[in-house]
């Protein structure tokens, strides 16, 4: 309760205890340049985490539900495979659909490795099967059985060899995104606590006259506390509010599902960037209040 | 009036801690680098009472003063300040203490950045007591130490003998029941230091105690015609009680 209290003093104002310190124009300035700093960066590992984040659901939910089946075989006996494959699919539990991808479609995916005019009909391009699943998907093992009983050319590809690297690397880079706003949230509580030490050693004499009438470390501690938590306040809204007109102008998601892009914020996780301020406040007020009493408690 | 309620409020103080001692030192002595700077000390500051404390330069004069608010601890011996042992004092027993002693340092020190007003409003601020910050007691008690003109002037503006009268209003603006006095009028003439000693014997006659470090023996011979004084004297790390010779 006494710390709760200790917080509102914070912002609730005592401008005696304020008044004690002389205004220090450098370390006022540094804390809150830090402080924008560090909040313009967090607001770029959350955007980055969050995005990844929705990037590793996305690509978890679009693979999971798709796998494909390969069929090489010489041309005579392509189609009768393809039949063959179909009928599988279709006796097979788990399968929303099966259907043979159009020699237009394969050719709009090779297009990006071997250009626009590529002519398929010359070249022994396996035929792909594009197979939608539903529920929890067929049975993989036993499909594969099947499919080399009935159609020895055919491969099933479900995704998975190439689906869980992707996942896990942006599952990766969300903890790295949310490892990174910790170390920040770290390094802005060890630079407002030199900052602060720094401020009480400059203080010395300030101190020692307060102590001198009677002042106890608690009134003195306030009056530090207070300046750099507003100083914290004020610089992280400073580099939150930029940090968040740069994401503002980043890449919207494109619909080819591009890697770079998409890494703003979406719908509500607009409003996580404002928690950043007051959080910053909050590790400076502890940080300065750890700094002032641990220095006090040094001094006679 | 400032001075006015000072007094009512000194008097009824010594009533109600009439036989006790405010400070009390008991075979309390200090050692510093191997070097004994005090030792043996055994005084007992009563209510009301007038001491002064001599001796030559690097006797321990401020040292002994030092032990009296806790600014040092005893190695040897024990010190009890308003009946409790310094050693047992908590940080905030330390600032309460603190605020029944008013300390006047031969270079006192302010806060450079507030005016000589604010300086001496500091000590109500620092104990909660903003309500009793009123404009006509400051100027009451400026005018009692001749700062009336000085009382926007900042602190480093000020002379000597102004620092060491605005050290001694913010010494007293608690209505303190003690007061210390490190060579109060080291950095004045003699005609300021007269008038700080007048200021300090009058605060006396309104119940205050009173502890002045001061080698000045012409000072100690005025006041003594005015106040019943004793004179304490550091000799060889020992107190003695000084009487004859002065």
């Amino acid at each position: 309760m006494e710390r709760f209290r200790a917080i509102l003093e914070v912002f609730s104002g005592d401008g005696n205890a304020d008044r004690v310190v002389p205004p220090s124009g450098f370390t006022a300035r540094l804390t809150t340049f830090t402080a924008a700093a560090m909040a313009f960066l967090t607001v770029f590992a959350l955007a980055l985490s969050l995005a990844t984040g929705r990037l590793a659901a996305r690509w978890d939910a679009e693979l999971a539900r798709t796998s494909t089946i390969r069929i090489s075989a010489p041309e005579g006996q392509m189609a009768a495979q393809s039949e063959a494959v179909l009928e599988v699919l279709r006796t097979t539990p788990g399968i929303a659909s099966a259907r043979v991808m159009s020699e237009a479609e394969q050719r709009k995916l090779l297009e990006p490795w071997f250009g626009p005019d590529l002519p398929l009909d010359t070249l022994p391009v396996p035929r792909l099967i594009e197979v939608l699943e539903e529920g929890r998907g067929p049975d993989a093992a036993g499909l594969k059985l099947r499919l080399s009983a009935e159609a020895p050319g055919a491969v099933l590809d479900d995704h998975t060899r190439w689906r869980r690297p992707l996942v896990n690397a942006a599952t990766r880079l969300r903890i790295l995104g949310a490892v990174s706003i910790l170390l920040i949230a770290g390094s802005t509580a060890a630079m407002i606590t030199l900052a602060a030490q720094s401020a009480l050693a400059a203080n010395g004499q300030v101190i020692g006259v307060l102590r001198l009438i009677g002042a106890r470390d608690v009134y003195i501690a306030r009056a530090f506390v207070r300046r750099f938590t507003l100083r914290a306040l004020v610089g992280a809204c400073v580099g939150t509010v930029l940090a968040m007109i740069g994401v503002l102008f980043m890449p919207a998601a494109a619909e080819e599902g591009a890697f770079l892009t998409g890494l703003g914020f979406k719908g509500w996780h607009w409003i996580l960037p404002f928690l950043i301020p007051p959080l910053a406040a909050f590790v400076a007020f502890w940080a300065t209040r750890w700094a002032a009493f641990r220095t006090l408690s040094r001094l006679s | 009036m400032f001075v006015c309620d000072a007094r009512k409020d000194a008097k009824r103080g010594i009533k109600q801690k009439a036989g006790q001692s405010l400070i009390e030192l008991k075979n309390a002595g200090f050692t510093y680098g191997g070097r004994d700077i005090l030792s043996e000390m055994t005084l007992r500051l009563q209510p009301g009472s007038f001491h002064f404390l001599t001796g030559p330069s690097g006797s321990g004069k401020t040292t002994l003063l030092n032990l009296c608010y806790q600014a040092l601890l005893p190695t040897t011996g024990m010190v009890r300040i308003f009946e409790q042992d310094v050693r047992a004092m908590t940080r905030d027993d330390i600032a309460k203490m603190r605020r029944r002693i008013g300390v006047v340092h031969q270079n006192c020190q302010f806060l450079d950045h507030l005016s000589v007003r604010d300086n001496l409003a500091l000590p109500l601020s620092v104990s909660g007591r903003e309500d009793d910050i009123h404009p006509s007691n400051l100027d009451d008690l400026l005018g009692w130490v001749g700062l009336t003109e000085r009382g926007e002037a900042l602190p480093p503006e000020l002379s000597g003998g102004e620092r060491q009268r605005a050290a001694l209003a913010r010494a007293i603006i608690m209505s303190p029941d003690l007061i210390l006095a490190d060579e109060p009028t080291g950095n004045v003439d003699w005609e300021m230091a007269q008038r700080l000693m007048a200021l300090l014997v009058e605060l006396n006659k309104m119940g205050k105690t009173i502890l002045i470090a001061t080698h000045d023996l012409n000072l100690i011979r005025t006041v003594k015609s005015e106040v019943s004084a004793r004179v304490l004297r550091i000799n060889n790390t020992k107190l003695q009680l000084a009487g004859a010779d002065l």
